[in-house]
């Protein structure tokens, strides 16, 4: 499975890619190869706050829905809008164009409690 | 303390075969091997193969046989000549469903019932609490196994596999192979033609790699759940209750009422003269969606008039596809509906079912 170098990781299996004080997040690749067959994104609403390890945004699956948890607080700034057409980018393309949202970090001190992509490899063997 | 999930005797096979695997009525079951859409897909267009061995099989014998099942199941065996299929119910005093099974008639005075992994302990307690002199009644679950072999290349998959042509619906055959004790049934839960095979566990390696190498891609309960919902299919335990009746899940054609005599009966004739109180509706979505699932409410004009019982994206269609229990003036093709999805509302309408009408399908 992919772990690209560049992120942090949750152990629920979000990415986030920190820019400043702006955080882009997603679902890992192994994560879209356990759920396959995205077929709908319910992403959090622009100007939301979401908090570190609770429920941000739905993402279903043929066989299930699953919450997305925020790896950190912060405030949404953007949800990305291909999802809502071509939900299966989280699929093909996770860490790229089926990116989820992106926050305002309010609490970037977070970030340090997250796993190195090192850990992460680990964490799904 | 729930007891440890089963595992059938293709585990291993499957699991090699990359199958990714979920509870299912206290078996651990594959419930995809590459992805839901494609396996249906690959019923829908060419041939999958899924493992049901989890199912039970039951054997009813003797001379008091017919007259025993005529009583305790909703169908009219009389109308299922021997080397027949016929879908029917079993069903409590109410009327309700305790399950929905197909009994094989073997010979004259001999039976095999298949039913839902989930109520083989429930099915055989009901039928031995009934249980007449001159009936044997044999539970050979634990020994046999099975596969349903379904989509439109199913006859040629059989043909290879098998060395002979494919029971037509509604038919089986007792295979030459091991001395006729595998029998193969022109029945199955996709739609699609096809066939299903029961035979004794310690084949089932054999068979399965022979119908794999005949062109069967191995399926999981993923699609399988995806498939029967497209036809409106019930699935007992979401779909059917022993709350409910076989009328009201719109499965009268199986219940024969004319019947004198049998279990439910009487429920089921004063039930349809009152007034059935709910009708089994297929609802599409008509508004993009999350995919619609069970236990989510149904509403007309503000109020919930009931809630889904199954649901799913629809392979076939791209659509949210769902049923749910409405009263019977709402359950009406043309209805409009919401469904409420994590809080939101959004619109779908009733429909005729079923939602597909595959192609391979041939006539009963």
């Amino acid at each position: 499975m992919n772990v690209p170098d560049n992120l942090k990781y949750a152990e629920s299996h979000e990415w986030i890619l920190v820019d400043g004080d702006l955080g882009t997040i997603g679902i890992t690749d192994h994560a879209q190869n356990e759920l396959t067959d995205i077929v709908y994104v319910d992403p959090p609403k622009v100007g939301a706050t979401v908090s570190a390890g609770q429920a941000a945004a739905v993402v279903e699956s043929v066989k299930a829905a699953s919450d997305i948890y925020a790896p950190v607080d912060g405030e949404v700034v953007e949800v990305n809008p291909a999802l809502a057409d071509s939900p299966a980018l989280v699929n093909t393309s996770p860490y790229d164009e089926g990116w989820l949202f992106k926050v305002r970090l309010t609490n970037p001190a977070q970030l340090d409690a997250l796993k190195s992509p090192e850990d992460y490899r680990t964490q799904i063997g | 303390m729930s007891e440890p999930a089963r595992r059938t005797v293709l585990y291993d096979l499957q699991k090699s075969a990359g199958a990714r695997c979920i509870n299912f009525g206290g078996w651990e079951m594959p419930v995809q091997f590459t992805s839901i859409i494609d396996e249906h897909q690959t019923v829908r267009t060419a041939c999958g193969v899924f493992d049901i061995s989890h199912m039970g099989e039951v054997f009813v014998s003797g001379p008091a046989s017919f007259d025993f099942l005529q009583q305790m199941l909703a169908n009219d065996l009389a109308k299922c000549p021997v080397g027949g299929a016929q879908y029917t119910f079993l069903l409590n005093e109410r009327g309700g469903v305790i399950d929905d099974l197909i009994v094989y008639r073997l010979g004259d005075r001999d039976f095999l019932l298949l039913v839902n992994a989930a109520k083989i302990a429930e099915d055989v307690a009901w039928l031995e609490q009934h249980l007449v002199p001159e009936v044997k009644l044999d539970n050979r679950s634990a020994t046999m196994s099975a596969l349903a072999v379904q989509g439109p290349d199913a006859a040629r998959v059989f043909r290879v596999a098998f060395d002979g042509e494919m029971p037509a619906r509604n038919t089986f055959v007792a295979l030459e192979k091991c001395r006729g004790a595998v029998i193969a049934a022109g029945t199955g839960y996709t739609g699609e033609a096809g066939f299903e095979i029961f035979f004794p566990s310690m084949l089932a390696s054999d068979i399965w790699q022979s119908v794999l190498a005949a062109g069967a891609k191995p399926c999981g309960l993923g699609a399988r759940d995806t498939l029967r919902l497209e036809m409106c299919y019930p699935l007992n335990g979401s779909d059917l209750s022993p709350d409910r009746t076989p009328l009201e899940a719109g499965l009268g054609m199986f219940v024969a009422l004319d019947k004198p005599g049998f279990l439910g009966r009487e429920a089921l004739l004063a039930q349809k003269s009152a007034g059935l109180p709910s009708r089994l509706a297929a609802i599409r979505m008509t508004e993009k969606s999350p995919p619609p699932r069970a236990h989510y409410p149904v509403l007309v004009d503000g109020a919930v008039v009931g809630e889904t019982t199954s649901g799913a994206l629809s392979p076939s269609s791209g659509d949210g596809i769902a049923m749910a229990y409405l009263p019977p003036h709402l359950a009406t093709p043309g209805q409009a509906v919401q469904i409420d999805i994590r809080g939101r509302l959004f619109a779908a309408v009733v429909e005729k079912k079923p939602f597909h009408r595959p192609n391979s399908k041939r006539p009963a």
